[in-house]
């Protein structure tokens, strides 16, 4: 995988392509945009993940010039494009809707900014042709849009973003009129083609799985802010907070207190009467301070025996089971009433599973499998 | 942003010269007195601006009131408005309701029907009833032929016609509002008012009338708006007896030339048209938000 | 399917056979041999004849396409205009106002915007005439276009706009690439509006209209005062023939495109 050499963002010498400087959107009373710092370097699958209102699309909006900046500057190679407007900007767009021009054909649609660029005929029609051959519509260049596929016009939309070879290409929830199955493919072949055009791509999504699978970085926005940048593995293994951990995947949270116990080691009081949990952690915490560990369901082990090896272990009984074919989520409660998540894969045939409802089970993980969040 | 402010500025300078300032031309002269100059009124802009402001006053509209052609003149319009807006509801709503219960690919056709007499002549269409209202015209023919009347009945230059020529000429507006209403309306409505012990024409009125009410509504307005300032039919269809308010304009405009006294009769048909043209504005504002 | 009640079958044919009865018997009598017009004297194009041979009426109507054209030309540009300021001019100075002044002359009775228009023209010194009604079937049409126009702006996608400026496209390429090719039905729509309103319209070219030019609704209005006229309806049968034409040839048009677009949907189904 070239994802584990490609890491510009942690050399000092590498310069951004985007840089976003103390960026501050309002529209009237509403702060889209609060105070952002960002930067993106030449050559990322850089996703803006975020629920709806977040400002994900707001922060696409102004690369691309639909949206000025209230405060503060977006650099692109160095250049402030504050005042650049949009069909100056060496910045593509592929829109949600695609916004295909319905009266132009495949050919014509794919060659309209080509065509604005005075570039000569032939030129046009070589870069078209390669375009075609790129998202393999070479068949439907005559076509009107309203005559192909909903897949079809999503590659349209590609190739007519990427016809003129943009320093960045931005994609507004590209995958999202598509059904599932097909976006999936779509996703892979999205990435292939970001490889291939070796093109800066920042795309937008409320998709936590597309961006997972799409993104060599992810940053996880709320409310106008930034709350996380950083790989799609570091974003689920190492949340910063609370929100990003509950954004990203399945999480159980417990609240407690924490108390160092040795090097990185801490024992968290989490209620009166039960033993303490392990868990390490990089960050330090102050003796008494309250924190959430953050636990995935699927590193939790669940036994009908007590394991004697595990670092936390507690008692609990089987409220509900979600079965989801390759997995199974066990609601487990505890005797405080606390519900935790644990998730196992079902490498046995269902007749042969021995926990079913109401059974009493242990629950266990290891000090490491939690991270510790600030309160 | 240049481009953007000649967008705005070339149609707003437009309307501005050509909508906005004649019509305060009218209030002016309104204020004005008539003279035997051309133009017939004093003062004119040439008096310069004191003038202008001291010599205007209300003696045009003190005029109006006291004679009783205008008095009648507007009342009789309304009146003539009223009656002719309610028979167009009458006439219109049964097509309207025909038109939506009929099978699906007549629709487009029915439709095309309604409109194509839109596009035809206004004037021809007001003309054609002449012929057939005459006193040896073809209606009073057909009668007289059944053995229905011996004489000939006077239909042609009387109220009676008016209302023909209003009613048929703004059917269609009439018509194309109720039947938008009525084909958005969820037929299988009617079958649970019918399923829970309406009888069909219970539930006509119970929920048809109802849910149509926005389309007679507009419907309404838009017949009674243009008819109130009508002057081509009362004046061809319409006798001596008949009095309404645009022709009454007319007249004086290019019969008495009395200049002053036409714009005081147009402010004041202004003025009354306000209040059916807000209600409309707001019936449909009412009508948009309800969608949304 | 359900059949139409005995009641629904009635009021349809009663209702068209009023529409249309009127227009049939004016078509049958401009074929009358008789000047009476009311008695049928055997079938005769006479009057046609009578009609191409009347100079003034000639006159009339050369002078009323001239200033049809014209206007509904200009109306239709500044109304598309107005229209693109209605939907998207955003916020500006006097905002109200303009949309005062563009749907205010949809309702405003003939009678006053005839007047008030001529006043003016006294007032500034314009001799009546062509001109005149131009300028005045200009400003009431282009209300009625932008209407149009900017009932079809509302729905337009504006982020195909954006996606031509993306593209390098400039402000006035994205529309005249874009957005006009695609309102186009729209704009064309409004044009025939604001000619047939042109075409159609006595009250304010009487007002308007100077001794150096008539138009034919004036010079119809004239005539038929004095009682009905063979001539006139000769000239009522070809105004009724030509629209007739136009407009079902307009909705065969609208139809069969509306027919391919559908089976075009279905095919772009299939190769899904």
């Amino acid at each position: 995988m070239s994802q584990s050499v490609f890491a510009p963002w942690d050399d000092p010498n590498e310069k951004p392509l985007i840089r976003f400087q103390n960026v501050t959107k309002r529209f009237g009373e509403f702060v889209a945009i609060d105070d952002l710092t960002l930067d993106i370097y030449a050559q990322e699958f850089f996703a803006l993940l975020g629920p709806s209102g977040c400002g994900k699309t707001t922060m696409m909006r102004m690369l691309a010039g639909f949206e000025s900046v209230t405060e503060g500057k977006i650099e692109l190679a160095g250049q402030d494009i504050g005042p650049v407007p949009p069909n100056e900007r060496a910045v593509n767009m592929m829109f949600q809707s695609y916004a295909l021009f319905p009266h132009l054909s495949v050919w014509e649609n794919i060659a309209f900014g080509l065509k604005r660029d005075r570039k000569s005929k032939a030129e046009i029609e070589a870069r078209v042709d390669e375009m075609l051959k790129l998202v393999r519509l070479e068949k439907f260049a005559r076509r009107k849009p309203h005559q192909i596929s909903g897949g079809q016009r999503q590659r349209v939309a590609l190739a007519r973003s990427l016809a003129k070879a943009p320093k960045l290409l931005l994609l507004d929830e590209p995958l999202g009129a598509l059904d599932k199955k097909l976006r999936q493919d779509t996703q892979f072949e999205l990435m292939d083609i970001q490889e291939t055009t070796g093109t800066t791509f920042v795309i937008v999504t409320h998709d936590q799985e597309e961006a997972m699978t799409v993104a060599s970085r992810v940053a996880v926005m709320d409310e106008g802010r930034i709350i996380q940048v950083a790989t799609p593995a570091a974003i689920y293994e190492y949340p910063n907070s609370v929100y990003v951990a509950d954004f990203i995947g399945d999480v159980n949270i417990i609240e407690a207190e924490a108390r160092p116990s040795g090097e990185d080691e801490y024992s968290l009081n989490w209620i009166e009467g039960q033993a303490p949990i392990k868990a390490t952690s990089q960050k330090t915490f102050s003796d008494g301070q309250k924190v959430h560990l953050a636990i995935r369901p699927e590193k939790i082990r669940i036994s009908t025996e007590k394991p004697d090896d595990a670092d936390n272990a507690m008692q609990g009984k089987v409220l509900d089971i979600a079965y989801l074919g390759n997995l199974s989520t066990y609601h487990v409660e505890l005797p405080t009433g606390q519900i935790i998540k644990a998730q196992t894969a079902n490498t046995r045939r269902i007749a042969r599973r021995d926990i079913t409802w109401e059974d009493p089970v242990w629950i266990s993980w290891s000090a490491t499998a939690g991270v510790l969040l600030e309160h | 942003m240049m481009r953007r402010a000649a967008l705005i500025a070339v149609p707003y300078l437009w309307l501005l010269v050509l909508f906005l300032a004649p019509f305060l031309i009218v209030l002016k002269i309104s204020l004005s007195d008539a003279a035997l100059a051309i133009p017939p009124y004093t003062p004119t802009l040439k008096d310069g601006i004191g003038a202008l402001i001291s010599e205007l006053d209300f003696e045009n509209f003190v005029f109006l009131t006291e004679d009783d052609l205008y008095w009648k003149a507007y009342l009789s319009s309304l009146r003539i408005a009223l009656i002719s807006t309610f028979l167009t509801l009458l006439v219109g709503y049964p097509i309207a309701y025909g038109m939506a219960k009929a099978p699906e690919e007549w629709r487009p056709t029915l439709m095309m029907l309604v409109i194509l007499p839109f596009w035809t002549s206004f004037l021809i269409r007001v003309y054609s009833w002449m012929g057939i209202l005459s006193n040896e015209g073809l209606l009073n023919q057909l009668l007289t032929w059944l053995g229905l009347i011996n004489e000939p009945l006077t239909i042609l230059n009387t109220n009676t016609a008016v209302y023909i020529g209003i009613v048929y000429t703004y059917l269609p507006f009439m018509i194309l509002p109720i039947y938008a209403a009525l084909d958005r309306m969820d037929s299988s409505l009617n079958e649970a008012a019918e399923d829970l012990g309406c009888s069909k024409m219970q539930a006509f009125w119970l929920v048809t009338i109802p849910l149509s009410k926005n389309g007679i509504i507009a419907g309404s307005f838009l017949v009674f708006i243009p008819a109130l300032g009508e002057f081509v039919i009362p004046s061809l269809l319409g006798g001596s007896g008949t009095l309404m308010i645009g022709k009454v304009l007319w007249e004086e405009f290019f019969n008495n030339r009395d200049w002053p006294v036409a714009s005081a009769v147009a402010v004041i048909l202004l003025l009354i048209l306000v209040i059916p043209i807000v209600l409309f504005q707001r019936n449909q504002q009412k009508q948009q938000e309800a969608e949304q | 399917m359900r059949r139409l009640s005995w009641f629904n079958v009635t009021s349809l044919t009663l209702g068209f056979a009023f529409l249309y009865l009127p227009m049939i018997v004016l078509i049958v009598y401009s074929f009358n041999a008789s000047k009476l017009v009311t008695v049928w004297a055997g079938f005769s194009t006479k009057w046609y004849g009578e009609l191409f041979r009347n100079e003034a009426f000639l006159d009339a109507a050369w002078v009323t396409i001239k200033v049809a054209v014209i206007s509904s030309t200009f109306a239709t540009v500044l109304g598309t205009m107005a229209a693109y300021v209605l939907v998207r001019g955003g916020r500006f100075l006097g905002r109200t106002l303009f949309s005062g002044m563009i749907y205010a002359p949809l309702v405003m009775p003939e009678v006053i915007t005839g007047l008030s228009l001529l006043l003016l023209f006294i007032g500034i010194g314009l001799d009546r005439g062509v001109l005149t009604i131009v300028l005045a079937h200009t400003t009431f049409s282009m209300c009625y276009v932008s209407v149009v126009v900017s009932s079809r702006l509302v729905t337009f996608d504006r982020s195909l706009e954006e996606a031509a400026l993306d593209l390098g496209a400039s402000p006035w390429e994205s529309f005249r690439l874009v957005t006009l090719p695609i309102i186009a039905p729209a704009v064309i729509s409004g044009w025939l509006l604001a000619f047939t309103l042109s075409l159609d319209d006595l009250v304010i070219a009487s007002f308007t209209a100077g001794p150096s030019a008539t138009t034919l609704p004036i010079k119809i209005f004239s005539a038929v005062r004095l009682g009905v006229s063979p001539e006139i309806n000769a000239l009522s049968t070809i105004m009724i023939l030509i629209v007739t034409v136009g407009v079902i040839s307009a909705s065969l048009v609208s139809k069969q495109s509306a027919v391919r677009a559908q089976k075009d949907a279905r095919a772009a189904e299939r190769t899904a």
